[in-house]
């Protein structure tokens, strides 16, 4: 159920977001989700793409500092206190939250978010024990 | 192995040898060159006055401004009949320094470059790659004169068109790298590019010099070259490279000794120091002809050993040197070398050790900034992680340091690699 993240270092400075969306597009990858986390001096770029193994290794070839991260796909019911339930079990059950974001399409009538827990797989059986629906990378990254 | 017997020469029988070839050079210069006779006359004293080796610090001491003064001859001392090359030295400012060779010079040159080759355990056997500029820089055809007296395959591939090299390393098998240490990394960071291993090539000995560089860089450049790293010395104004080598013990540079005089001299007073202190290295030529050199400043920070070796060898040995006194960074009163943020930062891993020192004064105060290239293995997918990481090597940089320095973690590969000299330091202070 995990799903594979692209993790980029980048430096502040201008004109380095837009080097890098313009080299994936050229390689045909689809970008389907991203967050930029920043301080004063760097940033780290997380995307969400259509074929995760083929945008890491174009990125590993043009040097750039890349991970693939594994990441949730979790669908949250679309009404007030749909997140704070899941975020509400997975800290009671001691795992922590790196980071989120969400998707601007929906999966159905659910909003869709990524979730980066420090214990993935652990997470998985938390969610799936509270009937919360999952989405496969496969599933996300054809979206 | 030994090339020539003379490097195990009794040290008595040595300083015997040095003593008369000195006296020889000094009477040479006050004969044939005006200006060292001129600054002679004015301390008082004559070719007479040298009557042991500690009477050379009677003699006045030459700098890189005496040679620019005299640009471009004037401390030649022969005409241009006697001189068969020329060489220059990039001027960064103004007037390059030129230096020329007598035909015996040139013989000379060749016999200390064998030495040099044959200490750090090359043979006639093996074929030398040349990625040493040609052409006015001394390091290309200083390297490649030797080797060939050595008698070894000499491949004179010059600086540059590092693909070719890579492939002319493996299609010719070439055993010996002679290039820059900045210069060798990139080499291997191009090969791990293009997925060609040390176990590829034939490499196995690199004469690397030209610029100051760490053990640490050492060891790396070894593991991604599957060699033994030797480190060479020499300028342009005493020979060109062939003046001092390491050996297999790699625990400091022999001074060939019967053809150079070294010392170690207080870089502000210009007093000599004692054996095993640090200081600016300071060399005479013995036995140069075209462009004798009477205590050359060569601005070099370093330590001189004269304990025998357990190579056999006899000549001093001078400590890899640790930076240059122009290289030397002054930041609040205190003196930095960039070979020792370069120890630091792979002493710690992480990073690459491709960094730039930016200097800039803020409200009068000093900061130094250092750059450092991040490695993908070490790009870890949290921000704190990544600022812990920063603080770590600002602190592994300052308790080297013994002061406050900025870290900036920079994007793979975005550090401009150099083919030549690593340029390591941008200072701001003086264009404002």
């Amino acid at each position: 159920m995990k799903v594979k993240q692209l993790s980029i270092f980048l430096e502040n400075k201008s004109g380095r977001l837009a080097a890098l969306s313009r080299a994936l597009a050229e390689q045909n990858i689809n970008i389907r989700a991203l967050s930029l986390a920043d301080t004063a001096d760097f940033g780290i770029l997380r995307l969400i793409v259509d074929d995760p193994e083929k945008g890491y290794a174009f990125l590993k070839k043009e040097g750039f500092a890349v991970r693939l991260t594994d990441v949730l796909a979790v669908r949250v019911p679309d009404r007030p206190g749909g997140l704070a339930e899941i975020l509400d079990a997975i800290h009671q059950r001691g795992l922590n939250v790196e980071y989120m974001y969400a998707f601007v399409e929906k999966a159905g009538d659910d909003a869709l978010v990524i979730v980066r827990i420090d214990d993935p797989d652990n997470a998985i059986g938390i969610l799936q024990e509270m009937g919360v629906g999952l989405l496969t990378g496969d599933e996300v990254y054809a979206l | 192995m030994v090339w020539n017997d003379i490097e195990k020469m009794d040290r008595e029988q040595l300083n015997e040898l040095q003593l008369r070839r000195l006296q020889e050079t000094v009477r040479w210069v006050w004969d044939k060159v005006p200006p060292y006779r001129q600054r002679m006359e004015a301390e008082g004293i004559g070719p007479q006055d040298i009557k042991s080796l500690e009477d050379l610090a009677l003699l006045p001491m030459t700098t890189k401004d005496d040679l620019r003064d005299n640009y471009p001859f004037g401390l030649f001392a022969v005409g241009p009949e006697e001189i068969v090359r020329v060489h220059a030295s990039s001027g960064t400012t103004g007037k390059p320094t030129v230096v020329g060779y007598t035909q015996e010079d040139i013989q000379n040159w060749a016999e200390v470059m064998a030495r040099t080759l044959v200490c750090g355990g090359a043979t006639k056997n093996d074929v030398v790659q040349i990625a040493y500029g040609y052409g006015l820089f001394t390091g290309g055809l200083g390297v490649h004169y030797g080797a060939e007296r050595l008698g070894a395959t000499v491949i004179p591939t010059s600086a540059g068109h590092t693909r070719r090299q890579i492939m002319l390393m493996q299609d010719l098998k070439t055993t010996v790298l002679a290039c820059t240490p900045s210069y060798a990394l990139y080499l291997a960071e191009t090969m791990g590019e293009l997925g060609i291993s040390s176990r590829d090539l034939s490499l196995r000995l690199g004469f690397l010099g030209a610029e100051p560089w760490s053990d640490a860089m050492r060891k790396q450049i070894e593991a991604a070259l599957g060699i033994d790293a030797i480190d060479i010395y020499g300028l342009s104004e005493i020979m060109g490279p062939g003046v001092a080598s390491e050996c297999l013990a790699k625990d400091g540079l022999h001074v060939f000794e019967d053809h150079f005089i070294a010392e170690v001299v207080d870089p502000v007073t210009g007093k000599p120091v004692e054996d095993g202190l640090q200081g600016e290295l300071v060399f005479t030529t013995i036995t140069k002809k075209g462009l004798p050199m009477i205590r050359y400043r060569t601005r070099d920070i370093t330590i001189l050993n004269r304990e025998p070796c357990s190579c056999g060898r006899t000549h001093a040995r001078i400590r890899k040197v640790l930076g240059r006194t122009d290289d030397m960074l002054i930041i609040r009163g205190v003196n930095i070398f960039p070979s020792q943020i370069e120890e630091a930062l792979l002493a710690m891993g992480h990073t690459e050790p491709h960094y730039v020192l930016v200097v800039d004064r803020e409200r009068g105060l000093d900061e130094l900034e250092v750059w450092v290239e991040l490695t993908r293995e070490a790009f870890i997918d949290e921000v704190r992680r990544i600022e812990e990481l920063e603080r770590q090597i600002k602190r592994g940089i300052e308790e080297t340091l013994g002061i406050g320095v900025q870290v900036r973690l920079v994007e793979p590969k975005t550090i401009a690699r150099s083919e030549g000299k690593a340029k390591r330091i941008i200072d701001r202070r003086e264009i404002k």
